[in-house]
């Protein structure tokens, strides 16, 4: 296995590669579960598992610290999807506390050429997304909740990613010696 | 200039990995046993850094020295910790570490989906790259002990 291309400059592919497998990926879990909230779940599940390798990659390419507020955390966010998608949602609707706020994509690569056929009205089919975040900031002592409020598949303007922060989680204490 | 040795230890303090090139003083106690007390040392070093610090510590601990070695502490914000001993007169280690984390932790653990994260680092491949990596930075001399 040689890998003396990836030192750090990001391997570019086609994103039309990269729609076309996730679509084949959504298709097949539909087919497995026939249940469309089964299978929001288990994008969900998914994309957590990729965020908390994902993050690793995030941290190592962009050297970043700790974050010193929610609103660092977004613009992180956001640079993460330039990172990983090619795209910049735009950071709007913050809570007044500022513990929440909201991404909207006018563009998204996941979506292209897709449209929802009836019986799976239901779907939500970027849920892989709210997973990878949940994933990502749960391994950076952050917990937060993430869903979609508007989806262009679903004949809304924009598609709109909700994020609101829960709680930090501390460091863990070494175990004991006894 | 000369390495010692190198822990990397997860989130939760368990050891991922260690190696050692050149080291003379054996600690006595077992592996596990070195782990948790090199864990629990660091801990408390970074909390009481962290206390301790009349300015806004930012990077928080970095390293300490002692008569005959260094230790390198490097941490990631998803908590990883990377732990270089050295001898004292060696430059630069908080940046070996840093190329340790993206060109091989990255590489070949974290993109190696058959790595568990949490559990120690059982990779020929990842072996081999921190043995070349370590051998080939300025900082390893090992005629100098």
């Amino acid at each position: 296995m040689s890998r003396t291309g990836t030192k750090l400059d990001a391997k570019k592919v086609n994103s039309e590669l990269f729609t076309l497998t996730y679509g084949a990926l959504v298709a097949q879990l539909i087919k497995d579960y026939e249940n469309v909230e089964d299978v929001n779940k288990q994008l969900e599940r998914m994309g957590y598992n990729i965020g908390i390798r994902l993050i690793e990659d995030f941290l190592a390419r962009t050297g970043s610290g700790r974050c010193y507020d929610f609103r660092d955390t977004a613009e992180k966010i956001q640079s993460g999807f330039k990172i990983f998608l090619g795209i910049t949602p735009s950071i709007t609707n913050w809570s007044p506390a500022g513990d929440e706020f909201s991404l909207c994509f006018e563009t998204n690569p996941l979506t292209e050429f897709v449209e929802l056929p009836d019986n799976c009205s239901n779907l939500k089919y970027c849920n892989i997304l709210t997973g990878v975040l949940r994933g990502a900031c749960e391994m950076v002592q952050m917990e937060i909740a993430c869903w979609f409020v508007q989806d262009q598949l679903k004949n809304d303007s924009v598609t709109e990613l909700r994020v609101k922060f829960v709680k930090r989680l501390e460091d863990a204490i070494p175990a004991g010696e006894d | 200039m000369t390495i010692h040795n190198l822990y990397i230890f997860s989130k939760t303090g368990m050891l991922l990995y260690y190696a050692e090139w050149n080291r003379l003083n054996k600690s006595g106690i077992t592996k596990e046993e070195e782990a948790k007390l090199m864990y629990g040392m660091l801990f408390s070093i970074k909390s009481f850094v962290n206390k301790i610090s009349p300015l806004d510590p930012k990077e928080g601990f970095l390293y300490y020295k002692t008569s005959k070695y260094t230790l390198h502490y490097f941490e990631t914000p998803s908590s990883l910790k990377f732990v270089l001993n050295t001898d004292n007169a060696s430059q630069n280690a908080r940046e070996l570490l840093q190329q340790l984390y993206r060109e091989v932790y990255l590489e070949y653990v974290v993109k190696n989906p058959l790595c568990q994260l949490n559990e120690p680092i059982q990779s020929e491949l990842f072996k081999i790259k921190v043995d070349e990596l370590f051998k080939k930075s300025p900082l390893f001399l090992s005629r100098s002990l």
